[in-house]
């Protein structure tokens, strides 16, 4: 394994705040569609939370607010003790790389190598340009998704499961503390999605951060949830372990579970 | 609802060129990918437009002939073509051309991105895609169509010359020397600064349709319709007001 020195580095004794992110009463319409009806939550630290529901129930949306890419019309959100829609164009930036965020369709920038691609978000935010220290950035967020040989490659040649743990890769090679997960198995195969959901949970173990994960994949939601919210029509309507919700007779929620 | 649309798009508009100015002139610079994107408008425009603007010399010339020989006036040619030429072939023939094919490459490339959430990907990792896909498309398209216009009259000019020489042997030296007494500086600085509005235009309109592509592959079409059909219309329009705005100072 290498070592790097960078101005990401995080130690040890770092300490979290007791809760990394919280939402209150978050509402979001799109014309007259109210897509998001008064969420409520809270992301523990070292947590994978599990964001569970059928398409079109305002999940995606929920985690772009997050992130600022949306503004919600109502609600607060606040990520690791700031208020996300306080904060000026500098400090949103600032909390951005603090938190990584997993596109459903990978989001590669398609006129770049994945070396390119990784080098990217280090370049432009740190301004990094040693050669040998950005080599060894990439190379250690390649090896952590097992796709080391992929380096030189454009992504029109990687097939579906290796964009999204190049996507992965991409986003862990800023060490966020938190990371958001949209739809990380959609389109794969049950191997691929297993093999996606297997470094959701060893990323957690290697970075120490917090997980959302969006998803409406049961099986993904098992292996990788310590806590599961299940959003039904702009609502969470039930929130627990997978063992504790896998019994539910909600009728929206029951077919989840009963695959 | 319409109406109301159309102002809340003015106002997207507005803010977007607001956005655009403060790039040009707040730091960071992107000097390394606004030179890469000089290089690219440059690069993909400069055999199109050396031969359309070759093109034109040569037919306007030859139309222009007749008339002036039924007057006896054919040495006034080199001064019809080059005033022609500067003043308004070169900056539209340049602009239309750039227009077509960079407003539409700027339009699909960023509309693709925008559709595939790279620019989302860019924006949530820091990495400012704004002046970094943006800003800089336009600042090269607004420094290099000036160029890319000086490059056009020059062929236009030679292409000129070429027909002149087909009815009467005329020197090089000659025709320039005639070219060079006619056009004065005020003609050439306001073609310059009217093709950098051309380019400005041209790189606002594509980047605002790509950037604001709507989801899917026809929202990637549309962009780049949208973005050629309206830099056009632009062109025009730019092309008028400075003619009135020249017109003042002349007079």
């Amino acid at each position: 394994m290498r070592t790097t020195t960078s101005p990401l580095e995080r130690t040890e004794t770092e300490t979290l705040p007791q809760v990394m992110a919280s939402i209150r009463e978050l509402r979001k319409s799109f014309g007259d569609r109210e897509v998001l009806k008064g969420i409520n939550l809270d992301l523990y630290p070292k947590e994978n939370l599990v964001i569970l529901g059928r398409s079109g129930t305002g999940k995606s949306v929920l985690i772009k607010c997050m992130v600022g890419l949306m503004k919600p019309d109502s609600g607060t959100i606040n990520v690791l003790g700031k208020d996300v829609f306080a904060l000026n164009a500098r400090e949103l930036n600032e909390l951005r790389l603090q938190i990584g965020f997993s596109f459903q369709g990978s989001a590669l920038y398609d006129s770049m190598t994945v070396r390119e691609n990784l080098e990217f978000p280090l370049k432009r935010n740190f301004g990094i340009t040693n050669k040998s220290e950005l080599n060894d950035m990439v190379m250690d967020a390649l090896e952590d998704v097992g796709l080391a040989h992929t380096v030189n490659q454009m992504p029109a040649e990687l097939s579906g499961g290796m964009r999204k743990r190049v996507g992965i890769a991409r986003t862990l090679i800023l060490k966020p503390k938190i990371m958001l997960y949209d739809e990380p198995t959609s389109g794969l195969d049950p191997i691929t999605a297993m093999e996606i959901n297997d470094l959701i949970l060893s990323m957690r173990e290697k970075y120490k951060m917090s997980s959302i994960i969006i998803t409406h994949d049961i099986s993904s939601a098992k292996h990788t949830s310590d806590r599961i919210v299940a959003l039904v029509g702009g609502e969470n309507r039930l929130e627990g372990t997978f063992d504790e919700l896998k019994h539910t007779k909600d009728p929206e929620l029951e077919p989840f579970f009963n695959y | 609802m319409k109406f109301r649309n159309f102002l809340l798009r003015l106002a997207d508009i507005f803010r977007f060129v607001i956005r655009v100015i403060k790039g040009f002139f707040i730091p960071p610079y992107e000097w390394k990918e606004t030179m890469r994107q000089c290089y690219i408008v440059g690069n993909r425009s400069l055999f199109l437009i050396g031969f359309t603007a070759f093109i034109a010399g040569v037919v306007f010339t030859r139309q222009s002939r007749p008339s002036l020989a039924s007057f006896g006036a054919e040495s006034w040619l080199p001064s019809l073509v080059s005033q022609a030429v500067v003043r308004s072939l070169g900056p539209l023939i340049t602009g239309l051309i750039c227009a077509g094919k960079l407003g539409s490459n700027i339009g699909a490339e960023l509309g693709s991105m925008q559709v595939s959430e790279q620019i989302d990907a860019m924006e949530v990792s820091g990495t400012r895609p704004f002046s970094y896909l943006v800003v800089s498309r336009i600042t090269a398209t607004t420094l290099m169509l000036p160029i890319l216009v000086i490059f056009a009259d020059v062929i236009a000019l030679f292409g000129s010359y070429l027909t002149v020489n087909i009815f009467n042997k005329t020197s090089f030296q000659l025709y320039f020397y005639e070219v060079s007494v006619n056009v004065t500086y005020l003609d050439v600085f306001s073609s310059l600064i009217k093709s950098a509005f051309f380019g400005f235009a041209i790189g606002l309109v594509g980047s605002y349709a790509g950037y604001h592509s709507e989801k899917g592959t026809t929202g990637v079409g549309k962009a780049a319709n949208s973005a050629v059909v309206i830099s056009m219309i632009l062109i025009f329009v730019i092309d008028l007001i400075s003619l009135q705005f020249l017109n003042l100072f002349r007079s």
